[in-house]
């Protein structure tokens, strides 16, 4: 039988692998410029952690990885980690909450189940939470952590689409459902249908107005929230208070010459958000993500802590990267033995040893093979007067060296 | 029918409520089988009218996920049964083709009248733990994510589910025949979940390879033409129906007894050990009956389920199998479930056993055999059973790779030698195993009735401690 990996996972090979490690790379030295402290949670969590806030949709939790642990006889199930901001603010509240401010960022795998074969079921994503603060600086803060890292990624074209939660809340407070009703349209609307709100039975020409303008608000300026504000003068306290919140974030954004589009409808999936809520996009395909989410940690008995965060897709920022080969050529050795005898190995990993100590990477070789990625390739043959035989690479020369020290002194002056 | 090789159409037939009525349909459509009756100790039956066509009775459980992995082209089962399968594998390879209108009642989200849950809106918000009981822990599941409960456990059982709530349970979900029905047991309906009818399903790739079409023609005279049953609630009527509300007090001690084979022998040695009870015994079933004692709560449920409930605090002891007990020790090794003493009657094997044709006496050939398939693609050896914790760990142990489970409902014999290579099961004489040709290759362990308790529980008051050693020994007294 072959050795199957199990469906919808993934092997990330070495080229992959130096993708995966350049995103990371560029993405902790982003968060750590801007004060964020990384943190890891643990794979598997409580399934009534990710049910306890019900504010994920039916449909996403339908699709954990749930099982009973050995000890589950209680019924208490338990999940691989499903999304990564909530577990998170579990380790927040539970351990860092007397700290007013915290900064928090992440590398981690979430695992959702797949069935059409087109996704993959484990997913790596790099976040970034930011718990306590005040309004828009916040928003604005992780916006900006997000296009850097993009950014110093060297990525080009990535869109910035915003939206904000509050106001799709509005709305469906203002068209008076019941709690099973509400829920289930804000099902849909997570799944990106949001027609199901233009079919709401109880709406009145007003609410049809506002809901016919809030999927065609659409605009590259503050200047345009502000015209929409003047032209619904007679909307819910609440649209108001998050229209309002909305001009606040995209004036900053303005003012620091940062571009987006506003497009309420094109955002699905916020789950948990409350505010402003943005999306990263490379032509349609969304790399990251990410929004302000104030009742979460009420929600999870925490105290009442507001909170935004962001997340960027590991996959799909991988296939927008170049591949790249490991260069060894620049500094790479290979210290190869000519004979397999145990002098000679011997000689090998010390000398391996003083080139590592002198920060010069060495790999050993007893195969014999033709190495034309490195920079030097060293010949062990043990023989007296000469034991070693130098190869420059670079230059095409070959050169006898009597000792070690030599050789290191050669490699260093390049 | 065409020259069909024989057995080219497989049909899976279900055993228990739907026999007759599927085997009436049957005849009146001309597909009938001369075997298919409550009688029959036939699991293979073959169409005198069609040779390409051949049939397993199978338990309605298994069928879904029969036809769903191919064994069967076509299968006869009740909706609920597809249901809990689809809802969990929405991409599974089963098509329901039609309903064949017949059926009784509805599954139903139950709670106690003495609950105080009213509506199942009412769960959505509230910060409390809610217990659900069921057969069907998909459909439980998938209720509990759609009505956003912020906590919930599921408690899959194997029957009794209406015994649970209020104590053991704050919802059920479950068959009823109607609210009625479910008034005289002292629960009241939430909400229909669905209409319990006979389905006909077809496995997808059958569908779109093999050709089914005369033995669908055969149906399609009975096929639904018109729309299902409306499956809008009629619970309203329901607030007319007078809801039994027996006051329950929380009694001291809490003792489970089984229902089933075991039922009649337990009477017997409660009998012996001077216990006496009103609604338990060789002919009588009262789920909830009552002792001469005013400090025990005495409840009658599948032994299958008693250790996960005992485990749970729900019963202080309970009179069940060695065999479930260990079922339960493998799924959960840290388990505070302990046997107290075994009580000598109900005695099985636990054996694995395999078709005579396999060239196999005991499990080391056995192993040898599946590891020295030279074939490249080594095909997994299938497995039945109802105990899929023991099996999998007897499996582990005797490092028998690659195998697969196929957890079943008891009749494991009716999976060999087709759509199963072994089965481990218990057996009272063995004279089922040669019924069916099968042969014994090993003998996992010896079980009989025990009684268990909750280690955790033995530590709890002076009071308890004193009325739970009152009680074991008692039980004792039945020993002699």
């Amino acid at each position: 039988m072959k050795n199957q990996k199990c469906k919808g996972m993934q092997d990330l090979l070495p080229e992959d692998m130096l993708r995966f490690r350049r995103i990371e790379d560029v993405f902790r030295s982003c968060c750590r410029d801007w004060g964020y402290q990384e943190v890891k949670t643990p794979t598997l969590e409580y399934l009534h952690l990710f049910t306890a806030t019900g504010t994920l949709s039916p449909s996403m939790l339908s699709k954990v990885y749930s099982f009973l642990d050995w000890d589950g006889w209680s019924g208490e199930r338990v999940v691989l980690r499903p999304d990564g901001t909530i577990p998170v603010a579990r380790l927040y509240i539970n351990n860092l909450s007397e700290h007013e401010l915290a900064r928090l960022f992440y590398v981690t795998n979430i695992f959702a189940f797949e069935g059409t074969g087109k996704e993959k079921r484990e997913r790596w994503q790099c976040g970034a939470e930011f718990f306590g603060g005040t309004r828009f600086a916040p928003d604005v803060e992780v916006i900006l952590l997000a296009q850097e890292v993009i950014r110093r990624l060297g990525l080009n074209n990535i869109a910035l689409q915003l939206s904000h939660a509050g106001l799709v809340a509005a709305l469906l407070k203002d068209l008076k459902l019941s709690p099973g009703e509400e829920a289930k349209m804000t099902d849909r609307i997570l799944e990106g249908n949001w027609q199901a709100l233009t079919k709401a039975k109880s709406t009145t020409p007003e609410i049809e107005r506002l809901v016919a303008a809030l999927l065609g608000l659409k605009g590259k300026s503050s200047n345009f929230l502000h015209n929409v504000r003047a032209s619904f003068p007679k909307a819910s306290r609440e649209f108001k208070s998050s229209l309002e919140d909305l001009i606040n974030v995209t004036t900053l954004l303005d003012d620091l010459g940062c571009s987006y589009e506003i497009d309420i409808a094109a955002i699905h999936g916020f789950e948990y958000y409350t505010g402003i809520c943005f999306q990263l996009l490379a032509g349609r395909k969304k790399i990251g993500g990410g929004g302000r989410y104030d009742r979460l940690v009420p929600l999870m008995n925490g105290e009442d802590i507001p909170a935004c965060g962001f997340a960027l897709y590991m996959e799909p920022i991988m296939e927008l990267l170049p591949p790249k080969k490991e260069k060894r050529g620049e500094c790479g050795i290979l210290v190869q033995g000519k004979e397999l005898t145990s002098e000679i190995i011997k000689t090998c990993f010390t000398l391996a040893e003083s080139l590592r100590d002198a920060g010069y990477p060495a790999e050993l070789d007893f195969t014999g093979r033709e190495g034309p990625d490195y920079r030097w390739v060293i010949l062990v043959s043990g023989k007296k007067p000469s034991p070693f035989m130098l190869t420059d690479c670079v230059q095409g020369r070959q050169r006898d060296v009597a000792s070690m020290a030599e050789i290191v002194e050669v490699v260093s002056e390049g | 029918m065409k020259d069909y090789q024989a057995g080219y159409i497989k049909l899976a037939l279900p055993k228990g409520r739907f026999l007759s009525p599927t085997a009436s349909l049957l005849d009146e459509i001309g597909l009938g089988f001369q075997d298919y009756s409550d009688k029959t100790k036939q699991y293979r039956l073959r169409s005198a009218r069609f040779p390409g066509l051949s049939a397993k009775i199978l338990q309605e459980k298994d069928i879904s996920i029969q036809v769903a992995v191919g064994n069967y082209d076509l299968g006869i089962c009740g909706l609920d049964w597809i249901e809990e399968f689809l809802v969990k594998y929405p991409a599974g390879a089963v098509v329901k083709i039609s309903s064949l209108n017949y059926g009784e009642g509805d599954i139903h989200v139950v709670a106690s009248a003495q609950s105080g849950i009213a509506k199942l809106d009412d769960l959505s918000d509230g910060k409390n733990d809610y217990r659900i009981v069921t057969e069907y822990p998909n459909l439980a599941e998938a209720l509990a994510l759609n009505l956003r409960m912020r906590r919930f456990r599921i408690f899959p059982v194997w029957g009794a589910a209406e015994a649970y709530p209020p104590e053991n349970a704050d919802l059920a979900v479950l068959w009823g025949k109607s609210g009625a029905d479910m008034a005289t047991q002292g629960l009241i309906s939430l909400r229909r979940l669905l209409p319990v009818t006979a389905f006909l399903i077809a496995n997808r790739e059958s569908l779109e390879n093999k050709d089914l079409s005369q033995i669908l023609a055969c149906f399609s005279s009975k096929l639904a033409t018109g729309t299902q049953n409306s499956t809008e609630s009629k619970l309203n009527t329901l607030k007319a129906i007078k809801v039994s509300r027996p006051s329950r007090q929380p009694k001291e001690i809490n003792l489970a007894l089984p229902d089933g084979h075991q039922q009649a022998p337990t009477a017997q040695f409660l009998r012996r050990a001077g216990l006496n009870l009103q609604g338990y015994s060789e002919e009588v079933l009262n789920r909830r009956p009552s002792a001469d004692l005013d400090w025990l709560g005495i409840k009658v449920i599948r032994p299958q389920d008693m250790p996960l409930q005992v485990a749970n605090g729900n019963f202080d002891l309970a009179i069940t199998g060695e065999d479930w007990l260990r079922e339960h020790l493998c799924r959960f090794p840290s388990s505070p479930v302990k046997k107290l003493f075994p009580l000598g009657f109900g005695s099985v094997k636990i054996v694995a056993a395999v078709s005579h044709e396999m060239p196999v006496e005991n499990i080391d050939e056995l192993r040898a055999l599946v590891q020295g398939s030279t074939d490249r693609s080594k095909t997994p050896l299938k497995v039945a059973s109802e105990y899929i914790n023991i099996a999998d760990k007897y499996l582990r142990d005797n490092h028998i790779d690659p195998y697969k489970l196929i957890p079943t409902w008891g009749a494991s014999e009716a999976f060999l030698p087709e759509d199963a290579d072994m089965l481990i099961d218990n057996v009272q004489t063995g004279k089922t195993i040669k019924q069916h040709k099968l042969k014994i290759v090993d003998v996992l362990f010896r079980s009989c009735a025990c009684l268990i308790a909750n280690s955790d529980a033995i530590g709890t008051s002076f009071e308890k401690k004193e009325k739970l050693e009152f009680l074991t020994q008692k039980l004792r007294e039945g020993l002699k």
